[in-house]
């Protein structure tokens, strides 16, 4: 367990390093976000507009979306899990005594909350200082927030076994460039990285809501900006730990199968 | 010469044929997805800002194409701070050719294939969608907004490169002005605020090639040479390339 608990550690002081980096994110993340709110205030103000989510709550979404865009990215700095299965080192991870496929979970997790403390709390709290419309909606209560908390961690896990399967992939396409793009750009846009699955028409609603992709980011950003309360919230939460179990148990399936067969790329 | 450069580069790229074509699929996908985006949130309203659902889509191509033409020359730009930080920038500078079209030619990246095929079927769709009377002169005002457009884009990348010179460190926070303004462009630039569209016109021309010929081409006004204003877009240019050529010649090697 030490072992696991040191390589989360590893990564976290790693990504902590860079700090023009940090700035950079924060720039780009926060006005990332102010642009995104301004394009929804213009579809707020058409015609016919009539949503299910009020403004404020969206204008929420879109902040924590951006703020926490590190955290349910699957594809995000992991080129410390990639670039081995291109190179061959991952036959050193091989003859290690630990889990590749825990190594992985964690390291993951690591590459992704250390820029989150570096470079997207801050946007957070740019986010509160501004005027009203645009302004970041606290949460109604503790509870909601403390339930919150629980569904990003939960929604973080889920983002981090779907990279793994991810990065299983990558031992039989070993096209590491394509295949994040291509989860990248699924990933997002049925998980409401684009915009929020409020949007989407009721019928495609329907079928999206229940998929993998919406447990890891929708779910959580739902709790924050209260379109999700009540005993519904409940449900969704035992919707994002089944989830979670399916691909961790799927995943490791595939990694027994995978390691197997893989061949390692020359050294 | 570049030629020869260019077709090795186009050789080592088809090597990794499944690679490749995952990528492209990739690219295809992304535009595919915040297109769907788009999509989805005209199936509840009619028109933003007056501008309605087929003339949005217009807009959206356009951005599109325009991006993924300027990122398929200045892509080799994008991962300057790297060519800086391993040394290959050295290497350019030593030989007796253009230094930019040394970086240029080798980081061609044809997966950006991916992105123009649906930005041209995007476009395909929206050309009768938007409801615009064609006549010759529209016609060319739509080629210029994507050509000009594609130029801009292919600044802002060579202004991050030169940037990189300062810093040494890749400049992030530019990139809202490349797959940022991709993002935003996807709506007229009007919709974000007065100030936004001025900025967005005398500091980066973006609207220059996408706002005002729009306008134009919908009928909103009948001023022609709103349909040349793309021209003068153009000029961005010249200060990042002076920029760039500034850096060159105080640029000093990280030494390795």
């Amino acid at each position: 367990m030490k072992a696991y608990f040191s390589v989360f550690r590893i990564r976290l002081i790693n990504s902590l390093q860079y700090r023009a980096v940090a700035l950079g994110e924060i720039v780009t993340r926060f006005f990332w976000a102010f642009f995104e709110i301004l394009a929804f205030t213009a579809v707020y103000a058409a015609d016919g507009a009539d949503f299910s989510m009020a403004f404020s709550q969206t204008a929420a979404y879109i902040w924590m979306q951006q703020a926490l865009y590190a955290v349910f990215s699957v594809s995000y700095g992991d080129a410390d899990i990639y670039e081995p299965i291109r190179t061959g080192g991952i036959a050193y991870e091989l003859v290690r005594p630990v889990d590749l496929y825990t190594r992985w979970l964690l390291s993951g997790a690591g590459n992704r909350i250390a820029p989150f403390c570096t470079s997207f709390l801050p946007v957070l709290f740019l986010a509160l200082l501004l005027p009203a419309p645009y302004r970041l909606l606290l949460p109604e209560s503790i509870p909601q927030l403390l339930l919150f908390l629980l569904s990003t961690v939960l929604g973080l896990l889920i983002t981090v076994s779907i990279s793994t399967l991810m990065h299983i992939s990558m031992f039989f396409t070993l096209s590491h460039r394509g295949t994040r793009i291509i989860f990248t750009a699924v990933s997002n846009l049925l998980s409401g990285g684009l915009i929020p699955l409020a949007f989407f028409p009721d019928r495609v609603r329907a079928v999206v809501q229940w998929l993998p992709f919406a447990a890891m980011r929708d779910i959580p950003l739902r709790i924050y900006c209260g379109t999700l309360a009540g005993g519904a919230v409940w449900s969704s939460l035992l919707l994002q730990s089944l989830w979670l179990v399916v691909l961790v148990v799927f995943g490791k399936l595939c990694m027994c199968a995978s390691l197997k067969k893989i061949i390692v790329q020359g050294g | 010469m570049y030629w020869n450069l260019f077709l090795m580069n186009l050789k080592s790229q088809m090597q990794y044929r499944m690679s490749f074509f995952m990528t492209v699929l990739g690219q295809f996908l992304t535009a595919f997805a915040s297109f769907f985006s788009l999509v989805f949130i005209f199936d509840q309203i009619d028109a933003v800002d007056g501008f309605t659902y087929g003339q949005v889509f217009l807009c959206f191509a356009v951005i599109v194409s325009s991006f993924s033409i300027g990122e398929l020359f200045g892509g080799g730009l994008a991962v300057f701070a790297r060519l800086l930080a391993d040394g290959t920038f050295d290497r350019a500078l030593v030989r007796p050719r253009s230094v930019l079209l040394q970086i240029l030619v080798p980081n061609l990246d044809f997966t950006r294939s991916g992105l123009l095929l649906q930005a041209a079927l995007v476009l395909v769709w929206a050309v009768p969608a938007s409801g615009v009377v064609w006549t010759a002169w529209k016609a060319l005002a739509l080629t210029l907004m994507i050509a000009c457009g594609a130029v801009v884009f292919f600044a802002m990348f060579l202004l991050k490169a030169a940037c990189t010179f300062f810093t040494t460190e890749s400049v992030k926070f530019l990139d809202i002005l490349t797959y940022g303004a991709r993002q935003f462009g996807r709506y007229p630039f009007s919709i974000y605020g007065k100030q936004i569209l001025w900025f967005l016109t005398f500091v980066v021309p973006f609207a220059l090639f996408q706002y005002y010929p729009l306008l134009y081409l919908t009928g909103r006004t009948n001023a022609a040479w709103f349909a040349l204003l793309p021209l003068v877009s153009v000029l961005i240019l010249l200060p990042c390339w002076l920029l760039f050529r500034f850096g060159v010649r105080k640029y000093k090697s990280t030494g390795s």
